[in-house]
């Protein structure tokens, strides 16, 4: 009996000696797992972390007086790994934010392991809406754009202007299919029909096969529900197999590293949605010529955007004088966030940061002007009209 | 006509699909097998030297304007080249020794490889256009064909076979068959040994380059694309029967064929299917379909 209260006693010290760390700890440190090696390490990988250093280098590289640390590490699109690193870096490496990157089955794990250890939990690299929906935390901001806005960007424009039968070529795992899942929503909401989908395996190599089914379909459009290289060889094999003759492509999820390694030629007249675009404006391309004096490539929007939420986490903890993940987020939720990336942004209580998307398209070869001048914006869609709305979120922190 | 919902004409232009697929499984497990064969190397570089085949002849293209036609002949002397680079001054030490350490220095420098690519390009890719001569298609009447694909599946069945000719049916074939069997006594014939087998490895090489050419206008070119193919080849390989020249060329067009039905009935697989595949066989023949017991 004795033992178990001596046992009892110094669990307590232990556990209060522990708090006392968490508070003394108060030194900011960034923790960004995201895909450095594979088909998606163009989109964000070493990219992104360059730009989350050039965000922390232009803060002034200091927080709460101490340096900033940014810690990085490739998850290999392996949902295991990216939540082990985010658990080990807490646990041992005291994070203060965890920057998860692309691919929805890592965020989506990732942002478990924050909420369960209270750390903010940032994302711009994954599109599943389901991070600020089904699978909403009060620590989770999804900053750049998600398959919501996607499907009633691109969706939403291509059946507008008589893209009415769809068939999908979806990527099997989270991201596709909530992609697939939310285009099908709005085409169906404007009258229009899915006529079928094949869902092909992640970093698949040859799309001859699925694409002759989409053909067979009969459908108008060919919904491609994939990204990164994925979608880069989806587009290739239809132009090789002449599909794009008889069906109209929509890339729901195009970024500009696929429309630099496809070309114009290959891509030309391409409808899609982005969160910005790096010629949009003079605050835009000041930025974009750093970056590209970096890393000799121009910033996809997602790059941009690792950059403005760097800033707007390192803002916020200069702010509230804390890392405590509760007194940040709060602070974020009711600040908006205005720079080259965002105008009046606004992390809505589900964690989405809203903010103006872009309906481009890509441009004919010989529009283009100068080295990586591919988009025209077509149209400038308000936050508030591609992001879910209220009565469609099913995210409990936002009813 | 209908079979279990598919129409006809689907099925067969999946078949054909398959095939073409088939031929790069057929060519590159052919490399493998020769090298294992007679190296006893399990050569894990293979899908890095199929990558660099592709890659230098997208910067021969780009940099000094060199054709299709020059690089399907170039590219594998150049990366044949590599590969006797590689024979002597690291392969050649670990041929006594245990099969894994064969395994983890291949690994080991195909990381080194695709790595150093990478950081160069990036892994979006480079494209590159298919030649002239080749653009365009023809009209099966059951599907689309695009002229270039037809070109691959005739010349590699027609490569793999040559090979199959050379090493089964020749004299020189059977200078290298002896020279694995007992490399001593053929020497004691005045045959250069180590010579027969840098060029082993220089051939398997070569033949990994030239379906790396092949490839170039048809995938992105990227460092990471020969990763992507060698895991399934493979396990062609292992259902084929190690070491099993014609064991390896048939199980790659008939696994390239299964797989492009596994697309159609249940596409959600069809990157598994060869491992299943490759599973079931290891069960009831664990030498593989062609291979020798011992």
């Amino acid at each position: 009996m004795k033992y178990k209260h001596t046992t009892l006693a110094l669990m307590l010290a232990a556990a209060g000696l522990a708090t006392t760390a968490a508070h003394a700890q108060q030194k900011v440190v960034i923790g960004f797992v995201t895909d450095m090696s594979s088909l998606y390490s163009d989109v964000e990988g070493k990219g992104g972390a360059t730009a989350i250093q050039m965000a922390i280098d232009d803060f002034g590289g200091k927080a709460l007086g101490q340096p900033i640390e940014l810690l990085t590490a490739d998850h290999q699109n392996k949902a295991d790994i990216a939540a082990s690193k985010a658990r080990e870096w807490i646990d041992t490496q005291g994070v203060t934010m965890v920057f998860g990157g692309t691919n929805s089955g890592t965020a989506i794990a990732t942002a478990k392991v924050a909420q369960e250890k209270k750390r903010v939990y940032f994302n711009n690299g994954a599109g599943s809406s389901a991070l600020t929906n089904e699978a909403c935390t009060p620590y989770t901001v999804h900053y750049a754009y998600d398959t919501v806005a996607l499907a009633k960007g691109t969706g939403g424009a291509v059946v507008d202007t008589g893209g009415k039968s769809w068939f999908f070529l979806t990527a099997d795992y989270a991201f596709g299919q909530a992609l697939e899942k939310d285009t099908t929503a709005v085409v169906e909401a404007k009258g229009g029909k899915v006529a079928g989908f094949v869902r092909h395996p992640l970093n698949a190599s040859d799309f001859s096969s699925f694409l002759l089914q989409a053909q067979s379909s009969k459908a108008q459009i060919l919904g491609l529900a994939n990204a990164g290289g994925d979608t880069i060889n989806s587009i290739k094999a239809a132009k090789e197999f002449g599909i794009d003759k008889t069906m109209k492509i929509a890339g729901l999820l195009v970024f500009l590293s696929d429309i630099h390694s496809l070309g114009l030629k290959n891509t030309a007249g391409l409808l899609h949605t982005t969160s910005w675009y790096w010629d949009k404006d003079d605050a835009s391309r000041e930025f974009a010529n750093k970056f590209f004096a970096k890393m000799k490539r121009m910033p996809t929007d997602v790059q941009a955007a690792d950059y403005s939420a760097t800033m707007t986490y390192l803002k916020a903890v200069a702010a509230v004088k804390t890392t405590d993940a509760d007194k940040v987020m709060e602070y974020m939720k009711k600040t908006p966030i205005n720079d080259f990336f965002a105008k009046n942004g606004v992390i809505r209580p589900d964690g989405r940061m809203v903010h103006d998307m872009y309906l481009v398209e890509a441009k004919q070869l010989s529009d283009s002007k100068k080295p990586w001048d591919y988009l025209k914006i077509v149209k400038t869609l308000p936050g508030d009209s591609v992001f879910t709305t209220k009565a469609e979120s099913k995210c409990a922190l936002w009813k | 006509m209908e079979i279990f919902g598919i129409s006809l004409q689907g099925l067969l232009s999946q078949l054909l699909l398959g095939l073409v697929n088939g031929s790069f499984y057929a060519i590159l497990s052919l490399g493998l097998a020769v090298i294992f064969g007679l190296l006893n190397v399990i050569n894990f570089a293979h899908g890095a030297l199929f990558m660099m085949g592709a890659v230098v002849t997208w910067m021969a293209m780009n940099y000094f304007g060199i054709n299709y036609w020059v690089m399907l002949i170039v590219a594998p002397l150049i990366v044949g080249l590599f590969g006797v680079i590689l024979e002597r001054l690291l392969l050649r030490w670990i041929y006594k020794l245990d099969h894994l350490y064969g395994l983890l220095l291949t690994l080991g420098l195909t990381l080194l490889i695709e790595g150093a690519f990478r950081s160069a390009y990036g892994v979006s890719g480079l494209g590159y256009d298919t030649p002239d001569l080749l653009t365009g298609g023809t009209n099966l009447g059951f599907m689309f064909l695009p002229n270039y694909r037809a070109w691959v599946v005739v010349v590699s069945i027609t490569v793999c076979f040559a090979t199959w000719f050379v090493i089964e049916k020749t004299k020189l074939g059977a200078y290298l068959r002896a020279g694995t069997e007992n490399p001593r006594l053929v020497e004691a014939f005045g045959v250069n040994v180590p010579v027969m087998v840098t060029l082993t490895y220089a051939f398997g090489a070569a033949l990994a380059a030239f379906a790396g050419v092949l490839s170039a206008p048809i995938y992105q070119v990227s460092p990471l694309m020969g990763q992507n193919l060698i895991i399934v080849v493979f396990a062609v390989v292992v259902i084929g029967g190690m070491g099993s020249i014609m064991g390896s060329i048939l199980t790659g067009l008939g696994l390239g064929v299964i797989e492009g039905l596994t697309k159609v009935f249940y596409p959600e697989a069809s990157s598994t299917v060869v491992f299943v595949i490759m599973v079931i066989v290891l069960l009831v023949r664990p030498a593989g379909l062609f291979g020798k017991e011992n």
